[in-house]
């Protein structure tokens, strides 16, 4: 008997508490407002890319033909006309910067991340990287001027080119470092156990491993750079014809836009928005090619 | 080289054996030239340092530090001064920081603190890092046929109801102060963003439960513990959205209207350091691209100084924090 009534007791004395917070309660009425204001910031947030990305498709789709990619700017008064220089000097101009500045950021990128990685050396290099990776484009553009457009005497390729691969340095050597450091340290035991010198583990195990993460790096160095155009202004210019020799004024679809945007004439505007929606595209496509890249990791 | 002892273990046909003298000399020739190529990077800088303040020469030998305080860029007398660029830059970058930070900072809180479904999260994060790689001569042409006009009616009206007021003290004509912060701002909220979702991220889930069980609501723990912590590498997200803006060039060229006057009105056109080196190079003679030089190298120093605290900012912090947890 006594033992019922105790067992009453203890079930009901000890009801567990509503942990729910009261509706009126201010503090829950302070977080739900700063609720609905975090999620307008985020819708604010996407409009532009989509505001961006409308004016794209609607203004420069409606251009978009195949004699963009076979004619000439025109001038002024003209109708018609493309831009298929400034779509060849944007891929040469990447391409100098690829196979300038791929090979050198690798080799750095193994001595950060395999031969020496706790060195002073390694500590500033990686530093300066990662600051240079903030650096504003004109001023590479006005560098490489000052070392190779005076040096040659002309605007060029080769000058554009270059101030491209200044910019895309820092990146392709912090992303290779990234993914050289993630090779197992396994591996690397592995080889040396077999006998294998330093650099031949790094040649023959670490590069070959880390090889989907540093193409993701280089395709995003690329996807950066070829949208790039301050650095074009004082390197390459621009041209209006097509491109005869390295040595000289090459077009550029970010100079094309840039010069166009100012012009009084629809035609010209037209062509911007569609040389825009052709830069984006390519951008577009080399960051979805890095992620791509990047999922075939061990 | 090649002791006894290697040899036993490693028997002459089997794929174990101890570097050859060949192997060797290609091991020690690829160390010296990875050696070369991480100093490269050092090198690249003081070059860069280098080689600008040499182009540069000229222009402060002539100038002096009048160049910093002058307001007149006339070619025809070769009278140089940067003062309004300087003050355009930094009024500009400062504006989009306070626009472009915050919302950064506020799409950071929330992709990273539970307010959407991780996969839902995932590609909001995605349409974000889709923001940051637009050229930014598109932004400008955007700017110039989209942002302009759809401000340009509320920016008149401001103008005349509440002109006395110096922010708003001239009216809207086209390109402007107002825009090309505003499309500046858009560029570096990813920037903002994706450094403090690193940041929050890096709070450990500890110090987030905890605050929790103490019963706080979702933002009183958002505000009163979570951006506390992870207060470090957000100031360095601004620092360096900061020295982005600094160095943005070609949006602002298209936007921000080309003219050497120092005002506070946000609807008055200005000029920066990096949209007067593009603006005027093309066609410079010999003394004005000097003096753009000189220009070039300002803008230099004070982009490298605000990198350096940025990056310093971000390594410290992260320091402490991976020593804590």
């Amino acid at each position: 008997m006594n033992e019922q009534v105790a067992i009453k007791n203890f079930r009901t004395a000890g009801d567990a508490p509503d942990l729910r917070r009261s509706w009126t309660e201010r503090r829950g009425v302070r977080s739900f407002i700063l609720t609905i204001g975090a999620w307008i910031v985020a819708l604010i947030a996407s409009v532009p890319l989509f505001s961006v990305l409308y004016m794209l498709i609607v203004q420069g789709g409606s251009r978009l033909s195949l004699d963009l990619f076979t004619e000439l700017p025109p001038a002024g008064f003209e109708t018609g006309g493309g831009f298929g220089n400034a779509i060849v000097g944007t891929l040469i101009m990447v391409a100098i910067a690829s196979v300038v500045s791929i090979p050198l950021g690798i080799i750095a990128a193994t001595y950060l991340a395999d031969l020496s990685p706790d060195s002073k050396l390694s500590s500033t290099t990686r530093f300066l990287a990662k600051v240079l990776t903030g650096f504003p484009s004109i001023l590479a553009g006005v560098f490489v001027y000052a070392i190779l457009v005076l040096a040659m005497g002309t605007y060029s390729a080769w000058a554009g080119g270059i101030s491209l691969a200044v910019l895309m340095l820092p990146t392709v050597i912090l992303t290779a470092e990234e993914a050289m450091k993630t090779v197992p340290r396994m591996m690397k035991d592995a080889a040396h156990g077999m006998g294998c010198t330093r650099t031949e583990t790094i040649w023959k195990i670490v590069l070959p491993t880390a090889l989907p993460g540093i193409l993701t790096g280089v395709m995003l160095g690329v996807a950066r750079v070829a949208g790039e155009s301050a650095p074009l202004l004082f390197t390459a210019l621009f041209s209006n014809y097509w491109l005869r020799s390295l040595r000289e004024p090459t077009a550029s679809l970010s100079i094309l836009i840039y010069n166009f945007s100012s012009m009084p004439f629809d035609n010209q505007i037209q062509l911007a928005w569609a040389a825009s929606l052709i830069l984006v595209l390519i951008v577009l496509v080399f960051n979805i090619l890095s992620r791509v890249l990047g999922r075939s990791r061990i | 080289m090649v002791t006894s002892a290697f040899e036993r273990a490693a028997p002459p046909g089997s794929i174990a054996q101890p570097p050859s003298s060949n192997e060797y000399l290609t091991d020690r020739g690829f160390r010296a030239l990875a050696v070369a190529g991480a100093s490269l990077i050092i090198l690249l800088v003081a070059y860069i340092l280098w080689e600008i303040g040499a182009q540069a020469w000229s222009a402060i030998y002539r100038h002096h530090l009048g160049f910093l305080i002058s307001t007149n860029w006339n070619v025809a007398d070769e009278h140089f001064g940067i003062l309004p660029e300087i003050w355009g830059t930094l009024y500009s970058s400062m504006l989009a920081l306070l626009i472009g930070g915050f919302l950064g900072l506020i799409v950071a809180i929330f992709l990273t603190q539970d307010f959407l479904p991780l996969r839902i999260a995932q590609v909001f994060s995605t349409i974000i890092e889709m923001l940051a790689a637009i050229p930014s001569v598109v932004f400008g042409l955007w700017g110039i046929f989209v942002v302009i006009p759809v401000i340009r009616p509320t920016a008149n009206w401001l103008n005349e109801t509440l002109g006395w007021i110096p922010f708003f003290g001239s009216s809207l004509s086209g390109p402007g102060l107002l825009p090309a912060a505003l499309v500046l701002a858009i560029m570096i909220l990813p920037t903002v963003a994706a450094i403090s979702q690193d940041a929050l991220n890096l709070v450990p889930y500890r110090t987030k439960e905890a605050a929790y069980g103490m019963g706080t609501t979702r933002w009183e723990a958002i505000l009163k513990v979570m951006l506390p912590t992870a207060a470090g590498g957000i100031a360095s997200a601004m620092v360096l959205g900061f020295g982005r803006a600094l160095g943005e060039t070609m949006a602002l060229a298209m936007l921000i209207g080309n003219s050497n006057q120092i005002s506070l009105s946000l609807f008055a056109p200005a000029q920066t350091l990096a949209s007067l080196l593009a603006s005027h190079f093309p066609e410079a003679g010999q003394s004005e691209r000097q003096a753009l030089m000189y220009a070039a190298l300002v803008l230099l120093a004070i982009t490298l100084i605000v990198n350096m605290m940025g990056t310093a900012i971000m390594a410290v912090t992260q320091r402490r924090i991976s020593g804590r947890s």
